[in-house]
């Protein structure tokens, strides 16, 4: 698997990280060198066997349905660039 | 299957069938969120139930709620649905002001609850089974609040990590009215078990519709998705909007793109929202904070033994042993509460008289008066008070109506308002061979023409004497009274 230029340049949009097209082409090397390295993981075969979530085997750890966390806004908002009437305030996004 | 035909909507160029499949989101009842300890209540004070792990603080970790899990099992259990005792959590990722994380924890591939189905209550006492394709566990996200400043948008992170369900349809809906038939199954149920409250207004379920139309007998054409509705009326109007507006794009040689639309309740239409096509590219894969959700059988099996009996069984239950219409039985199990009433007028009494004085009468009135059962002045009591008075035959039905009007305004049962006016139904034969001597000596030209063969006058002669009893004369003992009398 090899990745392109507009591949690369989509991925970078999507993770909302800015490039121009001199950084595009290093990254375009880089991100192929990476794949190339766990595409290692390909030549083991792994017919009949199930795709693995978790190494571990064990299971998820489940916790009370009890109100424990919260009521902290002053906390919550301490690093908002902006805030209004106790909401962050973001520059404006509408549909 | 083959396409009924009353759904079909006709074009220029022949008719049409819509197809359409739900997805449903259901905020699940717990008091805490699906990962962090945070409350859950609605309409608390902005950010006030925000934990740092909702508001994605760096090195915060999800710890997953053991009540969710169980929400989505029994919820599982009353959709007849399998229940997966390995699941996986994803991230699914996208940029948005009020998803903090960047992702939203949600299950793709290996969702809690796989296939299942629901019957659907439609007119006339008809039913459906619709497809249920699976439930899966997921995070809601903040609230973005656009019309506070011009240059500004809000955000309240308070429903941030809340539990909901996303339950998604089979394409097995062919109309707007069977979309609103199963989103109301789909919400009866889930308030029966208890799951999820159902409140439409405050968004804990909200629904996905995606619509389609095709020639009948065709393969399936392209869909569109209308997101987000909050009402079941919105929501009818929606699919008819858009299913309108692609046959017309289509009958003009045009094609439909697949992409998400939104529905103006104002305009009452449809619009695109292109700006989210290109985030549709979501990048799915395994959380790496979360293990796999791991239960036993016996834990599903407890659960399966702690469901109430649901509203389907219940319907049947009410036409077997008390002989209701589906249609009536259907009414009267969409509300547990409702039903819980219903058998409690009906113990001991004439179900289908309690059926018939609750669907029509009190439902009725409670509907003008903009009132719900819960504060309904006539209550199981009085309204089994007042039948009973028209069982054994202290009123006829015609006044037992006016009494109910009565009790409905005033709160009072059902003997004193009786007592009260003198209402109390004439059952005296005497009493009522006088009032029809004196009927029948005022209109003595019209017992002419009776006797003389004009049959239909019977009716008239009823109601001179009623009225003249003002409504109180026991109409079974007038008629055969009348008969003998008129007969000379």
């Amino acid at each position: 698997m090899s990745l392109d230029k507009a591949t690369v340049a989509k991925i970078a949009h999507l993770a909302r990280i800015k490039t121009d097209d001199a950084q595009l082409d290093a990254m375009v090397a880089d991100l192929n060198t990476i794949l190339g390295f766990v595409e290692q993981l390909s030549e083991v075969n792994t017919d009949n066997v199930e795709p693995l979530a978790s190494v571990t085997g064990h299971g998820l750890p489940l916790r009370a349905d009890v109100v424990t966390d919260g009521a902290y806004p002053e906390r919550v908002l301490a690093n908002a660039p902006d805030r209004a009437h106790g909401y962050y305030a973001v520059p404006k996004v509408v549909e | 299957m083959t396409a009924e035909k009353s759904n079909l909507v006709t074009g220029n160029t022949g008719d049409w069938e819509i197809v359409l499949g739900l997805e449903v989101h259901a905020q699940v009842t717990s008091n805490s969120k699906l990962f962090s300890g945070a409350a859950t209540t609605f309409g608390s004070e902005p950010n006030s139930q925000v934990s740092l792990v909702d508001s994605a603080m760096p090195g915060m970790l999800p710890v997953i709620n053991e009540e969710c899990v169980r929400q989505a099992v029994r919820t599982g259990l009353g959709l007849n649905a399998a229940i997966n005792r390995f699941s996986v959590f994803d991230r699914k990722n996208y940029f948005y002001a009020d998803l903090p994380q960047g992702y939203q924890i949600s299950q793709f591939k290996q969702p809690i609850v796989g296939e299942g189905v629901i019957t659907v209550d439609l007119p006339g006492g008809r039913s459906k089974s619709i497809g249920i394709e699976r439930l899966h566990l997921e995070q809601d996200a903040g609230k973005s609040i656009h019309d506070q400043s011009p240059t500004k948008s809000f955000i309240d992170l308070n429903r941030s990590g809340v539990a909901l369900m996303e339950i998604v349809s089979r394409p097995d809906m062919r109309s707007a009215e069977e979309a609103a038939a199963y989103v109301k199954k789909l919400r009866s149920i889930l308030r029966y078990l208890g799951t999820c409250d159902g409140n439409m207004q405050e968004g804990s379920m909200r629904a996905d519709v995606n619509v389609s139309v095709r020639k009948p007998g065709d393969e399936l054409g392209t869909r569109c998705e209308i997101k987000n509705m909050n009402s079941i009326r919105f929501m009818q109007q929606a699919i008819e909007y858009e299913a309108r507006r692609q046959i017309e794009i289509i009958e003009d040689g045009g094609t439909i793109d697949q992409e998400t639309r939104l529905f103006d309740a104002n305009k009452g239409e449809t619009r695109s929202m292109r700006s989210k096509e290109e985030a549709h590219d979501y990048r799915y894969f395994p959380d790496p904070d979360l293990l796999p959700l791991i239960f036993s059988e016996e834990f599903v099996e407890a659960e399966k033994a702690k469901l109430p009996e649901l509203p389907d069984a219940k319907k049947a239950r009410f036409i077997a042993d008390f002989g209701l219409s589906p249609y009536d039985a259907a009414i009267l199990v969409e509300e547990q509460e409702t039903a819980a009433f219903y058998e409690k007028v009906a113990d001991g009494r004439d179900p289908k008289l309690a059926a018939n004085w609750m669907i029509t009468e009190l439902f009725g009135n409670l509907n003008k008066a903009g009132k719900d059962l819960s504060d309904s002045p006539v209550d199981e009591e009085k309204l089994g008070g007042l039948i009973d008075l028209i069982t054994d035959n202290t009123i006829s039905g015609r006044i037992a109506k006016d009494v109910f009007a009565e009790m409905f305004e005033s709160g009072k049962d059902a003997p004193t308002i009786v007592e009260e006016k003198g209402l109390r139904q004439v059952t005296d034969t005497g009493a009522i061979e006088e009032l029809i001597d004196s009927v029948m000596a005022s209109q003595a030209e019209k017992v002419a023409e009776y006797r003389s063969g004009k049959d239909k006058l019977f009716g008239f002669f009823v109601g001179q004497v009623m009225k003249q009893s003002q409504g109180k004369a026991n109409p079974a003992m007038v008629n055969e009274l009348l008969k003998k009398k008129l007969a000379g």
